[in-house]
Parts: C-alpha cells; sequence; structure tokens
C-alpha cells in the first residue's frame, strides 16, 4: 500500500442509471472546485453528497440543477445530454437552503408556481397543489404569506413546490441545516418516508454525517472537489477507503505503522495480516475494543494492556482514552460500566483493523484535527 | 438608557429650527395665499380670490396640463432608460458592477446647471447637434426645434433625473435575493417569465420611489423651461417664479405654491402607502 | 457560495446600457471637449486646440468672487446642517416624543420638494422677519434643505453602530456625555465625513433655492445664470469642466469612504460559506 493515489470503492447503483455525471470538473477563475467526478444515480435512488464546506457538494448539485456549467465533462440524464439545458428545462427541482420562497405570492401560489408557468389548465392546477400541501402535510395554510410561517413549515412548502412538478429527480441543498435539533430529527424520518412512497431519486446535500448515515441509499463522500468514496453507509462506515474517509464519517482510531513478513506492527499492537508489505494505515473503530476478560473469545483476537487516561460518560456507553505506552493513544467506546481507571487489559479483533489508504494531502490535514462528528 | 434630559437636548434644537425654518414659512405662505395685491402693495385681506382666479382662468389649467404632461414623460422616459440600465448592473455586469455604478452616479453629482447648459450648447442652431448633423450631411439647414420646446425641457429634464430614478430602482433589484431568481428558473420559468413573475413586482416599491421622484421634481422644476425651454414650454413653476418677480402678486404666486405643495405631498403620501403595500420581506 | 451569473447575456440589453450610459454621459463628455474649442461652442467637429477660455476664466474677477461665495455658504452651511442633522438623527433613532412621525416628515420634506416651494416660503419668512436678502439668507436657505441629506447619512450611520457598545462605555462608568464624544461620535466619523462632503457639493450647486434668497453677492451657479442669460460663451465650458473635474473628485472621495463604512459588513457577507 502506498501513500499514493487514491482508489475510492465505487458501489454501482442498485437500478438502471437515471442521472449520469461523466468526468465534470468546475473551476471558477483559478479556484479548481470539482475535479473530475463521475457518478451515476439510479431511478429512485436517495444519494447523499457528502462533505465538508468547500468540498464541492454544493457546486455539484447547482451544475445538475443548471445554475452552473461544467468547466469540462457531461451530464446525462436518461440517455440524454443534460448540461447544455437551461434550468428552465431539466426535469429536475431544487429545494433550495433557505427555502427562496417568493415572498410576495402566498402559499398557493408559491406551490402553484411551476404548473402556471407552464400553463397548466386552472381545474388542474388547483387539484394538484391540494394533493402537494397534503403530501408535506400543511394542506390547512393555503391561503397564507411564507412570511408568516415558521422554518419547518417554510421547508415542507419548497418541499411541496418543487415535488408538485413531478420531476425525475429532486435536489435538496441542506434543506434542514437551518432548523433546530429535535425539529430536524421529526424532518429527516419524514423527508425519507416520503422519498420512499413518492419514489422520485433524491439528491441530498449535507456535511452533517449523522443525517447522510440515516437518510441515504448510498453516500458520496466528496473532498476538496473529488470523490474520496461512495458506498452505502453501512459499507462506508465498516469499510472506509481511506483515513479521511475513517475519520469523517464516525469516530475512529488511526493506526500507522509497518506490514512485514505478514505481521503488521503499529507502535506496541501488532497482528498478523494478508495484506502486502509497507507503510500501512488501520482505521479501528472505538467500539470494536473491549476490556479483555476471561470469557471473552475473539477471533484472531490482538491483546494490548493500557493505562485509562480519560473516561467521557455518554448514557449507553462510555468513551475511554487509553494510554498503551510509546506514544500510542487508542480511544475504546464500552457499554455503560461504572468509573474506571487505571492499567487494563483491551483486545480487539485484527479483522476490525481495516486498511485504508492515506490521501496524498493527509500530512497538511493532519495537523488539523478532525473532530468525530 | 437615555435619560430624559438627554432626549430633550438632542431633540430640541432641530425640531426648533424645522418650526421656526420649514413650519413657519410653510404657513407664511399659506396665509400669503389669502391675501391680495392692491395698486403695487401687499394687503393682508383674507379671501379666496386667488383660489378662484386659479379654477376659473383657463390659463393656469393649461400651463399645469402642459407641465404635468412634461412631467410624466420626463418620468416615462426615465424609467425607460433607468430601469434596463439598472437591471443590466445587477443581473449582468457581474465583477465591473461596483465600477459602473460609480459611473452612473458621477453625474448625478455634477451641476444641473452645468448639465442643463450642456445641453442648451447641444440642442441650438448653431450647437453640437446641428453641426453634427451638417458634418453627415444629413440635413443642410439647421434644425431649429431641437432647442426652445418641450421636446427639449423633456431631454434635458430626463437626463437629469434617470441616474436618480436609477438608484432606487437598482437598490431594489440588489435587494431580491439571487435563490428566488434561481428557483423561479428551477421551476420551469425562463428568464422572460422570471422576469415578469418575481424581478418585476418585487423591484416595484423601488420603481414607484424612483418615479414618484422624477415626477414631482419636474413638476415643480423652472429651471429647465428657461433655459432650453422658450415661450411654448412654460411650465407652472415658471409662472409662480414672474409672479415673485416682474409680474409681483406674491399671494397669486402662493397659491398656485400651495397647490403644487398639496398636490405633490398627496402624490408622495399615495406612493408611499403603495410602497408599503408592495414590499414584501 | 461565490457563483458566476451564468445566464446568457442578452446583447439587447447590453447594447441598450451602453446607449442608455452613453446618453448619460453626452452632454459631458461635449462639454470638456468644446471647453478646449477655439472656435467656441457648437458646429462640428471641434478643431484647434486652445486653452484660452481657461485663461480668460482665471482673469474672471467676479467668477471668482462668487466662487469665495459659495464656498463660503457651503462651509456655514455643512457646519449648520451636520450639527442639526445629527441631532436629528439621534432624536429619530432613540428617542419618542409627540409628533415624532410628522418631525421626522417635516425634516426629509425639503429632500423632495421643488426647490422652488421651499426657497419661496424661505423668502417670506425673510421678509416677514424684515431680513435683508444676502448670503445670509442664502445660507439659511441651504442650511435648512440640507439637513434633511444630513439626517439620511448620519441616521444610517447611527442604525450600524452596534448599541452594546455604547452599554459598555456607560458600564465602565462613563456619563452619556463622556459616551457620546468618546464612542459615538468617533464611530460616525466616516458617516460625518460622507454627509458633509455631500452637503458641501450640493450647496456649491444648488440654484433653485438660491434663486429667491439671492442679495447683492452671487454665488457660482447664479453667476453663470446670469451669464447664461446673456448669451453662450465658452467661458462657461471652461468652468463648467472644472466644477466636473472637482464634482468627480468628491464623489470618488465620497464613495470611497462609504464603502469603508460597509467594508467590514461586505466582506463578512462575502465570506459566509
Amino acid at each position: 500500500m502506498s501513500a499514493g493515489a487514491i482508489s475510492p470503492r465505487f458501489a454501482t447503483p442498485p437500478n438502471a442509471a437515471l442521472l449520469e455525471v461523466r468526468g465534470v470538473a468546475k473551476s471558477f477563475g483559478a479556484a479548481k472546485v470539482l475535479k473530475n467526478i463521475s457518478l451515476q444515480i439510479a431511478s429512485g435512488e436517495f444519494l447523499t453528497l457528502l462533505g465538508e464546506s468547500g468540498s464541492g457538494k454544493t457546486t455539484l448539485l447547482r451544475l445538475i440543477a443548471g445554475f452552473e456549467q461544467p468547466t469540462s465533462g457531461e451530464i446525462w440524464m436518461s440517455n440524454e445530454r443534460l448540461d447544455t439545458l437551461p434550468p428552465y428545462r431539466r426535469r429536475v427541482n431544487t429545494v433550495f437552503q433557505n427555502y427562496a420562497l417568493f415572498p410576495h405570492l402566498n402559499v398557493r401560489e408559491n406551490v402553484a408556481y411551476g404548473l402556471r408557468v407552464k400553463s397548466t389548465p386552472k381545474g388542474e392546477i388547483t387539484g394538484r397543489v391540494e394533493e402537494a400541501l397534503r403530501m408535506v402535510k400543511m394542506a390547512q395554510f393555503v391561503d397564507v404569506r411564507p412570511a408568516t410561517l415558521s422554518g419547518g413549515q417554510q421547508q415542507r412548502i419548497a418541499l411541496a413546490r418543487a415535488l408538485i412538478n413531478r420531476p425525475q429527480l429532486l435536489l435538496l441543498d441542506e434543506p434542514l441545516s437551518a432548523l433546530d435539533a429535535n425539529l430536524r430529527k421529526q424532518m429527516q424520518s419524514e423527508l425519507k418516508a416520503l422519498q420512499r412512497e413518492i419514489g422520485i431519486a433524491f439528491l441530498f446535500v449535507t456535511h452533517d454525517q449523522d443525517e447522510a448515515m440515516a437518510l441515504s441509499d448510498r453516500i458520496a463522500l466528496l473532498r476538496n472537489g473529488a470523490l474520496e468514496q461512495i458506498a452505502s453507509p453501512r459499507e462506508i462506515y465498516a469499510r472506509p477507503a481511506t483515513a479521511y474517509t475513517a475519520e469523517f464519517i464516525g469516530q475512529t482510531n488511526l493506526l500507522r505503522g509497518e506490514i512485514n513478513n505478514g505481521v503488521a506492527r503499529c507502535g506496541s499492537l501488532q497482528w498478523r495480516t494478508p495484506e502486502a508489505p509497507g507503510a500501512a494505515v488501520f482505521s479501528l473503530r472505538p467500539e470494536a475494543i473491549r476490556i479483555a476478560n476471561a470469557s471473552l473469545q475473539l477471533p484472531d483476537a490482538v491483546r494490548f494492556r493500557g493505562i485509562i487516561l480519560q473516561q467521557v460518560y455518554s448514557g449507553a456507553s462510555e468513551l475511554l482514552e487509553i494510554d498503551c505506552g510509546s506514544n500510542q493513544t487508542l480511544r475504546a467506546r464500552i457499554p455503560a460500566s461504572g468509573p474506571l481507571s487505571g492499567e487494563h487489559d483491551f483486545v480487539f479483533s485484527a479483522s476490525d483493523a481495516v486498511p485504508v489508504f492515506e490521501s496524498p494531502s493527509a500530512h497538511w490535514e493532519r495537523a488539523t484535527h478532525h473532530e468525530p462528528r | 438608557m437615555y435619560s430624559r434630559l438627554y432626549k430633550a437636548v438632542i431633540a430640541a434644537p432641530p425640531l426648533l429650527w424645522v418650526c421656526l425654518f420649514l413650519l413657519l414659512p410653510y404657513a407664511l405662505m399659506f396665509a400669503h395665499s389669502f391675501w391680495l395685491v392692491r395698486d403695487g402693495f401687499l394687503v393682508h385681506q383674507w379671501n379666496l380670490q386667488n383660489y378662484r382666479a386659479l379654477f376659473t382662468n383657463p390659463l393656469y389649467f393649461q400651463v399645469f396640463l402642459r407641465t404635468a404632461r412634461i412631467a410624466a414623460s420626463v418620468t416615462l422616459c426615465s424609467v425607460l432608460l433607468g430601469y434596463p440600465l439598472a437591471y443590466y448592473l445587477s443581473f449582468h455586469a457581474g465583477p465591473r458592477k461596483e465600477l459602473l455604478y460609480q459611473l452612473v452616479i458621477v453625474p448625478l453629482w455634477v451641476s444641473y446647471l452645468v448639465r442643463g447648459y450642456a445641453w442648451k450648447t447641444i440642442l441650438g442652431s448653431d450647437g453640437v447637434l446641428n453641426g453634427f448633423l451638417r458634418y453627415l450631411h444629413i440635413t443642410h439647414e439647421p434644425v431649429s426645434f431641437f432647442l426652445y420646446s418641450p421636446f427639449a425641457v423633456v431631454l434635458m429634464l430626463t437626463h437629469i433625473y434617470t441616474p436618480f430614478v436609477f438608484l432606487p430602482i437598482y437598490a431594489a433589484l440588489e435587494h431580491i435575493p439571487r435563490p428566488l431568481v434561481e428557483a423561479s428558473q428551477d421551476l420551469g420559468a425562463d428568464r422572460r417569465a422570471t422576469f415578469l413573475r418575481v424581478i418585476l413586482p418585487l423591484s416595484t416599491p423601488g420603481l414607484l420611489a424612483g418615479a414618484t421622484f422624477a415626477f414631482v421634481l419636474s413638476l415643480g422644476d423652472f429651471l429647465a423651461p428657461l433655459l432650453v425651454g422658450g415661450p411654448s414650454a412654460t411650465m407652472i413653476a415658471n409662472i409662480v417664479q414672474s409672479l415673485f418677480g416682474a409680474a409681483y402678486d406674491w399671494p397669486l404666486g402662493a397659491a398656485i405654491s400651495v397647490c403644487i405643495l398639496l398636490i405633490t405631498v398627496s402624490l408622495l403620501f399615495t406612493t408611499e402607502r403603495l410602497e408599503k403595500r408592495w414590499s414584501f420581506k | 457560495m461565490k457563483s458566476a451569473n451564468s445566464q446568457q447575456r442578452s446583447p439587447f440589453l447590453t447594447g441598450y446600457a451602453v446607449l442608455v450610459f452613453g446618453f448619460i454621459y453626452l452632454p459631458i463628455v461635449v462639454l470638456i471637449v468644446y471647453s478646449f474649442n477655439r472656435d467656441g461652442v457648437g458646429g462640428f467637429p471641434p478643431r484647434h486646440f486652445t486653452l484660452g477660455w481657461y485663461r480668460l476664466l482665471f482673469n474672471d474677477a467676479a467668477i471668482w468672487d462668487s466662487v469665495i461665495n459659495s464656498l463660503l455658504v457651503a462651509a456655514a452651511s455643512v457646519a449648520l446642517s451636520l450639527t442639526l442633522g445629527l441631532l436629528a438623527a439621534l432624536a429619530l433613532d432613540r428617542a419618542t416624543f409627540p409628533g415624532k412621525a410628522l418631525f421626522r416628515r417635516l425634516v426629509l420634506l425639503p429632500l423632495i420638494l421643488p426647490g422652488i416651494i421651499t426657497g419661496l416660503s424661505l423668502l417670506m419668512f425673510a421678509v416677514f422677519a424684515g431680513m435683508q436678502l444676502s448670503l445670509l439668507t442664502v445660507f439659511l436657505g441651504h442650511g435648512t434643505a440640507l439637513i434633511s441629506v444630513a439626517t439620511t447619512e448620519l441616521f444610517a450611520g447611527l442604525q450600524k453602530l452596534d448599541r452594546a457598545q455604547e452599554e459598555a462605555s456607560l458600564d465602565l462608568g462613563a456619563t452619556p456625555w463622556q459616551t457620546f464624544w468618546r464612542v459615538t461620535l468617533p464611530n460616525l466619523k466616516l458617516s460625518l465625513i460622507a454627509a458633509g462632503l455631500l452637503i458641501f457639493t450640493l450647496s456649491m450647486d444648488e440654484i433653485a433655492v438660491t434663486f429667491f434668497l439671492i442679495g447683492r453677492d452671487n454665488t457660482l451657479p447664479l453667476e453663470i445664470w446670469g451669464r447664461l442669460r446673456r448669451g453662450i460663451t465658452p467661458e462657461i465650458n471652461a468652468i463648467s469642466t472644472l466644477i466636473f473635474a472637482v464634482s468627480v473628485a468628491l464623489i470618488v472621495i465620497w464613495y470611497r469612504l462609504r464603502a469603508r463604512t460597509i467594508g467590514t459588513q461586505a466582506q463578512e457577507f462575502l465570506e459566509r460559506p
């Protein structure tokens, strides 16, 4: 394994591809915001673009919506070229981050906007508006101005306004980021249920990895304009392709060391591994580490001894910070078991140490400690 | 946080000044409109003669109509010039927006007189425009109707007030959140539909403010007719001015001024209400 | 999020915008060009570059007397308008008193009323008070009319003021008077200068109100006006060009100052993710 090129693993969509992004790159002047992105979205799929600010996720969304043009590459939808069409001719609709409801129109007029613009007959409009509002549970708010509604209510109207046009793909630009925590959780489950019910493909942008894990069929992790990994939430959590992915999604311990003669040595830890010799990085999730005791039998068990430096209690579990000697600190998540201290034996299964690639620019970023989200 | 003394100290001087030099003068003007001039002297005799004269003598009404027509033309032309310019700057100018904005502002602060004078030199029989046309052999005789006509007044005042109309429209357009424009396009409206359904409605308050400004100030303008208008373009304010000058009749002049004042204030009041009704957050 | 506006540029709109710009600048360009024209104003094309008109101008004593008169009136107007305008802005921002709405409208009225109304009403006041028409009456007219400009600018500046700063000052033991001098006023510095420049320029240009309040001593615009009534001389082009140059310089300064006051806010706005 070399600290060289990334080869993120791309899981292929289960159904036929609805949208294809082919080698798309986008620069604003000298700034390269997106570098050679290729991915596919299947019809009916809930795909999340996940990444930090500046990762290019919103730019990619806007390219698909039609508000920007790709510097190079193509976008295709249903076997037709998409990126050459203006936004008003794409079968794609967007739910904007701050909802962008028209302040001079009431709710009904906002929701009906897309239909009126296409000269849909009035009778049909009335029916479809009612249907759309019922779908987002806002049927009683027909004639009010958006300014009188709360954030969560505005968001539903924005959703109805987009969905009424029966797009093939719905784009959502961090729609829940302006909501408070409880409302956010509620909207997440409603959104997921809605998507299942309608069966339209959703392309969802967020920087919140919990949200991505909860909602998505697949997650596309973007970093500095490039695709780091694209896989289902379970896959991406259990088998992160890179150190960045391992740290961005969930918490992890990154074990850096060497493989020689089939044995991996990271600090004071060592275990047998079939991976190729050379420098190596492993991702070990904190919940994989347990306190050793006689009755615990783990396959390929790796034991080590360490001193508990810190213990952070969080209700159902505890996070232990363990000093393993030779400048190595690991974090373990164990079920809540009362206050602990001192030296203990710990154990984990070697198969839980997942080998990951170190991205080329990793040594710049190692200085900035990624807080587990 | 602010004591009553503090509030009294800061409010008193401007209040007093405004009462003395604004309210009182307006009151005086109002009072004058009910007085008379007899044998060249001002007589403080309360009567409605001036107003009666205004409403019965067709001359005043004709001049006022002409003034209103000129003011309306100026407003219309200024909007037709100023709105597209503001739209271009706001939506199409990109990074050069700031610079272009400054370029539009600069002529605003160039003296009214200077700009009026410039038009005089351009439009005259020996002026630049005639010279230009002769140079290109489009005409061989000087064209005289450019200058000293209502056309010249409208031209000059349009030139003066286009930047004034531009300013509030530009501000209103800039206030429109760009996501609204994108949302409109996202929902299927092309640029024309987006303009008519979203941008125009949301910029209406600015449009109203600018148009009112241009109309009201054109209505009361007396310098443009004197510079470039000639006798065929006498406006109501010219009559007032001469009544305070050679045709000495202050009460009558005051009466006309009161009318102008009342029309102006009621126009402002109306458009202010309309602006409030049509402005949305 | 920077977004390059990728709408296709309509060539018609661009062309139209260029035309409008041309219309706005045409008279000014003509003015400047012909001020250097030996054959005076009119005719086309201009030939024979000369500085003769400027030389004539510099020897014209009456013009320069009027310039000084204008400067005096402008300076005094700036002082008066800024002082009263500051107080009015503070009052509108912080105090509530009966008739506040009426007061606000009254203060702002000269801004929107035709100058003739303001000028005539003050003329009647001057006569009523037995005042001789002179630069003093002109000053009263300018000062009163331009309070509205000062109030508008300073009120906007006050709105951007962080109220917490004044509260902190009071909390640390300063009296309201000290707070005003040490905290409020320094924060308004840029607004004050910008407003002052604006008032100065407007006063130097003022003609409608001045028309009715002028006595024996002319201000510059009225001096030019008088000459215009008697006929066109290219000398007027020269002085107009000079006025234009000075106005442009002042306005560029004004704009730079204005941009600085909103600069930090604009910066924060642009940096949001």
